[in-house]
């Protein structure tokens, strides 16, 4: 699998390290929304098709990137990086889906 | 001025070496520059950054991913976006890029001691480093002065192409003997001569 970073190019899957499901919103630190912190850390769409994902190019420039990756092909269909663009390009969970 | 000791000291064999009977075609050296510094511009202020660069060492970055360029004395090329990896011969370099590169525009690490610099050289060079890093080393794809990161078996390698069959690697110093001996065995079929 080849992940194209947009700094290095395309480099082998290798080089980059897994930060898990990129549709996941972080509540407030102060929050005390049991739910939320609850969906935040366990509720997965674990979709059969493309899947927003955060990798870090760890063997490359490090940078974080937010890629769109098909989980039944492993298409990679979007590379960005993750900093600054926080609306991510596949389909997101809404705060009242279930999973 | 203390004189530095190589990590690669005890594996370091100046000589020719392998199956070098039709000619050496890889030379290894360890290049040994006085200044490693590594420049990160806080987001907005890489321009600010590149303009320092140029200050100190006088070396124009070109545009781009990657870019970079070397005169043989220093080098400088970019190795992740807003950073850079800079080298010189002499001592020093740390203390006149922290005078030129205000906190107000990004941060400047000394790595001197930190990382070891082998060059790679000679016709062979692109196929035995080919056998260490899933990269293109074709000319095209990686043009002389170009900077490139990536690894090898958990090694970070920050890597500059200093000629048309010429590479300079920066590796941890403290993985630098094993990776020096790798490359060494890397060599081997071709014939390589130590210098
Ligand atoms: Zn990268």
């Amino acid at each position: 699998m080849l992940i194209t970073c947009p700094y290095c190019g395309p480099r082998d899957v290798i080089e980059y390290t897994y930060q898990g499901d990129g549709n996941r919103e972080r509540p407030d630190p102060a929050s005390q929304n049991f739910e939320a912190w609850n969906a935040y850390v366990y509720d997965r769409l674990n979709p059969a098709g493309d899947h927003n994902e955060i990798w870090q190019h760890s063997g490359g420039c490090r940078a974080h990137l937010r890629v769109v990756r098909n989980t039944l092909t492993h298409e990679i269909s979007s590379v960005a990086f993750a900093s600054g663009d926080h609306h991510a390009p596949a389909a997101r969970r809404k705060a009242e889906d279930k999973p | 001025m203390v004189e530095r000791q190589s990590p690669l000291e005890p594996e370091f064999h100046v000589g020719s070496h392998g199956n070098f009977e039709h000619g050496v075609e890889i030379l290894l050296t360890e290049t040994r520059p006085g200044s490693i510094v590594q420049l990160a511009a806080w987001p907005g202020e890489e321009k600010k950054l590149i303009a320092a660069i140029r200050t100190v060492t006088g070396l124009a970055l070109p545009d781009g991913a990657g870019g970079g360029l070397s005169n043989g004395v220093k080098s400088v090329f970019g190795f992740a976006p807003g950073k850079f990896t800079v080298a010189d011969e002499t001592e020093g370099l740390a203390e006149a890029f922290a005078k030129a590169v205000t906190p107000a525009i990004g941060t400047v690490t000394d790595l001197s001691h930190g990382r070891t610099a082998i060059r790679i050289a000679g016709p062979k060079a692109e196929w035995v480093l080919a056998k260490f890093f899933a990269i293109d080393f074709a000319l095209p794809a990686f043009p002389v002065g170009a900077g490139r990161s990536t690894v090898h078996h958990d090694v970070f390698a920050q890597i500059q192409r200093t000629g048309s069959d010429q590479f300079d690697l920066y590796v941890f110093r403290s993985f630098a003997r094993s990776f020096w001996k790798a490359l060494c065995h890397a060599s081997e079929e071709v014939g390589y001569e130590v210098q």
